[in-house]
């Protein structure tokens, strides 16, 4: 048991114990120790199988919507970057905070096990990070690999060490800044001409299996009964029809997550197609950024979104589309 | 048996697919699935677990059922062609190839549904036999043997030859269009790769997982075990788990209106992890995501081993246990019921 880990459970333990929580949600060991899952623990005995470590990249956020319909107070563990998405569902009362004790805990970048595979290390039974490496294990041999080549996608372009909202922290070891620019894949794709843009996007949205992943772990998709799901609203589907997959469904899902995406970079991470999704959400809230001035959803749990709210210095449709210069 | 040097595997895909149609793993935008092979196209037979299993061949996620055309004041209904044009599906992986009796049990019992028997039909079967397994794997729990697949043509691939072995007279007419590019001999190579892959399956994390609960057990007890209702907790209701599941056969029937004056009815891949499956005019029976949860391994190990004379409906590829977004997975559910721990 890493130190922090072990100061998390005892924390946990704690406010069971003294019924200050009823709940505490964080994360459960599974068979390795790259598959926890996200859990809910109601007693202090439960927590033997409580995990924190490099795999627990799981935001935690977005089980409080369910969690607070229930009675009852709820400690979350959450990680910087989860923090945002806490205060976006608080804004969007999706979440009653006077229910929920946030406790921020540290994170140095969480690690991907598909991409550990993706080196050719099959059969893994273990993985360990120190010191900018990780130390793999596998039935067919060892092996050490960079650290910043097995982190997930999100966390190559963290938003940083600061917790947005917390109660209290635990952290022990003192977090890194990443200094990677989070737009630079976003002007990669702002650089192609039209038709490879669409030839790009074609090929990796044509991969969508339609398994709605990406919009059931996203914090910022809570409708009760989301419209593509909805058999009387007329567009419902299951079934991956090519031009809707590639044309419609995504780019409606970005659209509607406009301005509220803290970019937490779920919607990537659980892509079972690998699908880059977070670089939709990317460009939108670059365009925001330039549009309307430098915005972050869930850097506060009040105010107005830039797309909810009007101003009149606000950029004219017309100039987004031209590419020129947001107002004052 | 017959061996294929591995730079000539082009070759003889170009020659297969120039007079049938082929099927195999083929990488597109950084990822293995089954596609039509086509002259440059790029094949991902070292991919051990392709995305989506290779059921999509008999049974895609969408299809056609019928068309519905009005003209004036007649109404004209169309079927697709039963006709398939026999094609060839290339490296299928001994899991995948027991999912295909799973899948016959459901499609081709009376009464049969022809548009996947005249899929099934028209398909010669190339399977692969696994080198490299990894920890997610457990076909050895079903009796699956994944260095000796079944199929019309079973293969063998290492760093220098792909090996062939015609196992029926489908295989024999297939391996006669090939011949000419083929050597003979690899039996020894063959046997040294399949004790190789056999070791190290015998220590895979999930091979020895016991199953012995769920046919010992009845259902109602399975069933109203309070355990659901943790393991169910972290569920998204996505249909990640179902949608790359090779024994996941459940659809839904919709239709829509394609032209003024067509309709078509098509049927694709449903989950009985969202909220409207089975949904019926009078509501749904299932309202809760631990029930949804409950049902889809309810399915797995209990339902259809009861109607399929003890067979599961799983095969152990370990699909879902890649790719669950939250780490859930059958696995968990088999040890947390079953409560006997692997070695």
């Amino acid at each position: 048991m890493n130190k922090t880990e072990e100061q998390i459970v005892k924390r946990a333990a704690e406010l069971l114990d003294n019924k200050e929580v009823d709940k505490v949600i964080g994360w459960k060991k599974g068979e390795f120790c790259f598959d926890p899952s996200p859990a809910a623990f109601t007693s202090s005995d439960e927590l033997k199988d409580f995990v924190y470590n490099d795999f627990c990249g799981a935001n935690l956020s977005k089980y409080l919507v369910n969690e607070c319909k229930s009675g009852g107070k709820i400690a979350v563990f959450l990680k910087p970057c989860d923090t945002y998405s806490f205060n976006e569902l608080v804004k969007e009362h999706r979440v009653n905070k006077e229910k929920v004790k946030v406790i921020g805990v540290e994170c140095h970048g969480k690690l991907d096990i598909e991409k550990i595979k993706s080196k050719g290390i099959a059969a893994v039974t273990g993985a360990e990070e120190s010191g900018g490496k990780v130390a793999v294990t596998s039935l067919y041999g060892n092996a050490e690999l960079d650290k910043n080549e097995v982190l997930l996608d999100k966390c190559l372009t963290c938003k940083g060490k600061k917790f947005a909202v917390a109660d209290e922290i635990i952290v022990l070891n003192e977090m890194e800044e990443t200094k990677n620019d989070r737009f630079s894949g976003v002007e990669a794709l702002e650089k192609m001409s039209e038709e490879e843009r669409f030839a790009f996007w074609k090929a990796e949205l044509s991969k969508c299996i339609r398994c709605n992943a990406c919009r059931n772990v996203c914090p910022a998709c809570t409708c009760n009964k989301c419209v593509f799901d909805n058999n009387a609203s007329g567009v419902a589907t299951k079934a991956p029809a090519d031009t809707f997959e590639e044309q419609m469904f995504h780019i409606i899902r970005a659209f509607h997550v406009a301005g509220r995406c803290t970019d937490c970079g779920e919607c990537s991470r659980v892509c079972p197609q690998h699908i880059p999704l977070h670089l939709l959400n990317r460009k939108f809230i670059k365009d925001i950024n330039r549009l309307y001035g430098e915005f972050q959803a869930g850097e506060t749990d009040e105010g107005k979104n830039p797309l909810i709210e009007y101003r009149e210095s606000d950029a004219e449709p017309s100039s987004a589309v031209n590419g020129e210069v947001r107002h004052a | 048996m017959l061996k294929f040097k591995i730079d000539k595997l082009n070759e003889l895909f170009d020659t297969i697919s120039a007079e049938t149609p082929l099927a195999m793993p083929l990488e597109k935008a950084g990822e293995a699935d089954y596609g039509r092979y086509e002259k440059g196209a790029k094949p991902a037979l070292g991919v051990l677990k392709t995305v989506k299993s290779p059921k999509d061949l008999f049974f895609p996620q969408s299809e056609t059922l019928m068309k519905f055309k009005t003209e004036g004041k007649n109404l004209a209904v169309e079927a697709p062609d039963e006709n398939v044009t026999p094609f060839v599906l290339f490296g299928v992986k001994a899991c995948d190839y027991k999912a295909f009796e799973v899948l016959d049990r459901v499609f081709l019992a009376d009464p049969v549904d022809t548009y996947y028997q005249s899929k099934r039909n028209a398909a010669t079967i190339v399977t692969l036999a696994c080198s490299k397994p990894e920890e997610s794997c457990f076909c050895k729990v079903f009796g699956i043997d994944a260095a000796a697949p079944l199929g019309d043509v079973t293969t063998w691939m290492d760093e220098t030859y792909l090996y062939w072995q015609a196992n029926t007279n489908k295989g024999e007419s297939l391996t006669e269009k090939v011949r000419a590019l083929a050597e003979e001999g690899g039996e020894d190579a063959v046997a040294k790769q399949q004790k190789a892959t056999r070791e190290i399956i015998d220590k895979l994390p999930f091979s020895h997982l016991d199953l012995s609960y769920f046919k010992e057990n009845g259902t109602k007890e399975i069933f109203d075990r309070p355990e659901w209702k943790e393991l169910s907790e972290a569920c998204l209701a996505c249909g990640t788990c179902t949608f790359v599941c090779p024994t996941c056969q459940c659809f839904d029937i919709r239709e829509f209106r394609s032209a003024k004056n067509e309709v078509i009815r098509y049927r694709c891949w449903d989950s009985c992890m969202y909220s409207d499956f089975t949904q019926m005019a009078g509501g749904n029976n299932r309202t809760t995501q631990m029930q949804r949860y409950r049902q889809r391994f309810m399915h797995k190990l209990v339902y259809y081993p009861e109607n399929n004379g003890g067979l599961f409906s799983c095969v152990g590829c370990g699909r879902c246990v890649n790719k669950c977004p939250q780490k859930l997975n059958i696995v968990k559910v088999a040890k947390a019921l079953g409560g006997k721990k692997h070695d």
